[in-house]
């Protein structure tokens, strides 16, 4: 057990020692990282600096659609990106991807079956796993009667009175819609304008039981007791409830949108390769942990050992194995589609 | 060619060319190809199609929209959300001068010293992001905050107010943004202000009311102008401090032009919003412009009677 451990311990360094040494022959040792806000431990970054001398710089983005602008308008200078599930067919189909065959890199192996065939990119030619997560509810189970709730989106669309005005939804419209066409059983991508009309009457009918929509600082909002209740990621649920613990995360029923991020490379790439070393170094289990571990995501790579006792009580991280069958990966609608949720979202706030 | 054969047209352009330039770089381009956008069809995804014909079709979406039930109706959202934002910035710049026009007055009656130490000191928030400084106030106006503790505390009958995520939390940061925009342009006219002309009124018999509303106001007029500009217009374009303070309950004008740029990916619509803003600007300005020739007539037919 002992000397396999080494084995693949010296293996792997000296394939990492191959690799920046080819790196080293073509690229200056740097890495430009463009990263969703607040979504990567900065301590990481020096780990891998000292380990493979390619020194990292990182910027952050706040929605897919901020990186698809930026790479259709050309001249961003980025090695490494983390597109969501969402948008990659579109950046594929845009041919903004460079290819990077993620099954060749050596520690793809370590790579969870679940994440290794994805309908957005078979065959895992242009990306490899990183986070992924669920869009769900929390709620302080000591401010609520009963101290308990259904799982279900009724207790978040239609209220009960106590909870009423002391309640928060993420401002932004899919997250919202795809929650709404849950509850209601139509599909996230309709482009029925009749389920269009349903999910408005719906919203408009929570809109005055809400304090508000907002998809910022919302560790601090559930944690502080600004509100009981909100719409809320499992991970900011999970770093919520280390402050706070009575709060709970909810899988409600019906159904809830799981969202996948990845890392890829852009065709503009200046170092293409420091970025695969990096996503191959990404794909170690202890690396992956540490995101994990950092900022309460869970990973697509076998570390779930390695995952901090602190999340692994909890829910909100440590999914029920029963809780799967609620998980509904987001799509990535249509023009049509999407222009009525549009409407949805200036009728609802007009 | 030396400069003394050239014609004075030819001199007067070159000698202009810096100017025009710089407007043609900075705004007449950048329009122009906002102006063109608005008339293409949008793109799959985002982004526009460069090829196609020209279309009136984002401009009609401005106040026509196909309802859920297929039929054309009036669109009143963008409307809505423009007149919201209308009145929003009108209530702002006329705050602004309600709590400027004292400060710069007091300021002109400092020493020299003095004064250029309150300017700084004015313009020391500046330092900070705009983001910042509304996220300060979130933490200043919430219920956890010591000023919604103690205003309930001292009310208890109210039954809890709230300060934050209202059109009062916008008004506060939209406020507390633009003030030394409408500050520093009133106290540099009124620093130039002849204060004889007010020791005159005195003379004539104004108390010191009349010689404010009198004297004092029309002669710094101008800054007055100037800063109401300042403050109306990028209020009305604001989306950061409604997003924030409001709590989004309801859409801007610059939200609602943000989102097309962003998840809605619809630049063409985008683009038709901000000229409707635009238009409407341009629409206060040359009324402004109307009014004050007007008034400046009869100021001038007064003196001559």
């Amino acid at each position: 057990m002992m000397l396999k451990a080494l084995r693949y311990g010296i293996a792997g360094f000296t394939l990492s020692c191959l690799t920046s040494l080819c790196a080293q022959a073509q690229e200056p040792k740097e890495l430009f990282f463009y990263n969703w806000t607040d979504y990567y431990p900065v301590e990481l970054l020096a780990k891998f600096e000292k380990e493979t001398g390619i020194k990292v710089t990182m910027d952050g983005y706040d929605s897919n659609e901020t990186l698809l602008a930026k790479l259709q308008a050309g001249g961003a200078a980025y090695d490494v990106i983390v597109p969501s599930q969402s948008i990659m067919r579109t950046l594929i189909e845009q041919n903004l991807l460079l290819e990077i065959d993620a099954p060749t890199l050596a520690n793809f192996k370590n790579v969870k079956a679940a994440f290794r065939d994805p309908s957005f990119d078979p065959g895992r030619k242009f990306s490899a796993p990183y986070l992924w997560g669920s869009t769900g509810f929390s709620y302080d189970s000591a401010r609520v009667p009963g101290g308990k709730l259904d799982d279900s989106w009724k207790e978040f669309f239609e209220p009960r009175p106590e909870v009423s005005g002391q309640l928060a939804a993420l401002d932004t419209s899919s997250s919202v819609i795809n929650a709404a066409s849950h509850y209601l059983g139509v599909d996230e991508c309709s482009e029925n304008p009749q389920d269009a009309k349903r999910i408005l009457e719906l919203l408009q009918k929570q809109k005055p039981h809400l304090k508000m929509y907002s998809s910022d600082n919302t560790v601090d909002r559930m944690a502080s007791g600004e509100v009981i209740m909100m719409q809320n990621w499992n991970g900011s649920t999970a770093r919520a409830t280390l402050q706070k613990s009575t709060i709970k995360y909810v899988y409600p029923r019906e159904g809830l949108a799981m969202f996948q991020d990845n890392f890829a490379v852009p065709k503009s790439a200046p170092h293409p390769d420091n970025a695969k070393v990096f996503i191959d170094w990404m794909m170690k289990p202890e690396n992956a942990a540490a995101v994990s571990n950092a900022i309460a995501y869970a990973n697509g790579i076998e570390s779930d050992k390695l995952l901090d006792p602190k999340w692994k009580v909890m829910d909100a991280i440590n999914m029920p194995e029963e809780f799967a069958s609620r998980l509904r990966p987001e799509k990535e609608c249509s023009n049509k589609a999407r222009e009525l949720q549009d409407r949805i979202w200036s009728k609802l706030k007009g | 060619m030396s400069v003394s054969t050239q014609s004075p047209a030819m001199s007067r352009l070159l000698l202009l060319s810096p100017v025009v330039l710089t407007l043609l770089a900075l705004i007449a381009i950048p329009l122009g190809i906002m102006g063109y956008i608005s008339l293409l069809p949008r793109n799959l995804y985002g982004g526009v199609d460069w090829q196609a014909d020209w279309q009136l079709q984002s401009y009609v979406k401005l106040f026509f929209q196909e309802g859920f039930d297929g039929e054309l109706e009036l669109n009143w959202v963008y409307a809505q959300a423009l007149l919201r934002s209308v009145a929003q910035a009108g209530g702002t710049t006329l705050l602004c001068f309600v709590f400027g026009f004292p400060v710069a007055l007091w300021m002109t009656g400092l020493a020299p010293r003095q004064r250029s130490l309150m300017v700084l000191l004015i313009t020391i928030p500046f330092w900070t992001n705009l983001l910042i400084r509304n996220y300060a106030w979130l933490i200043i106006l919430r219920e956890q905050g010591w000023i919604a503790q103690s205003i309930n505390a001292l009310l208890p009958q109210a039954g809890g107010i709230t300060l934050l995520y209202n059109d009062f939390a916008v008004s506060v940061g939209l406020v507390y943004s633009f003030l030394p925009f409408m500050i520093l342009p009133i106290y540099s006219t009124l620093e130039k202000l002849d204060w004889r002309l007010v020791e005159a009124a005195y003379d004539l018999g104004a108390n010191r009311w009349k010689a404010l509303r009198r004297v004092i106001l029309p002669l710094s007029m101008p800054g007055v102008i100037a800063g109401a500009l300042l403050v109306f217009v990028p209020s009305l374009g604001a989306f950061i401090t409604p997003a924030i303070l409001g709590g989004g309950k309801t859409l801007m004008i610059g939200n609602l032009i943000q989102q097309q740029f962003g998840t809605a990916r619809n630049w063409p619509l985008g683009s038709s919003l901000s000229f409707l803003l635009l238009g409407i600007l341009m629409l206060a300005l040359v009324l402004y412009a109307l009014y004050s020739r007007k008034t400046a007539k009869t100021i001038r037919r007064g003196a001559a009677a």
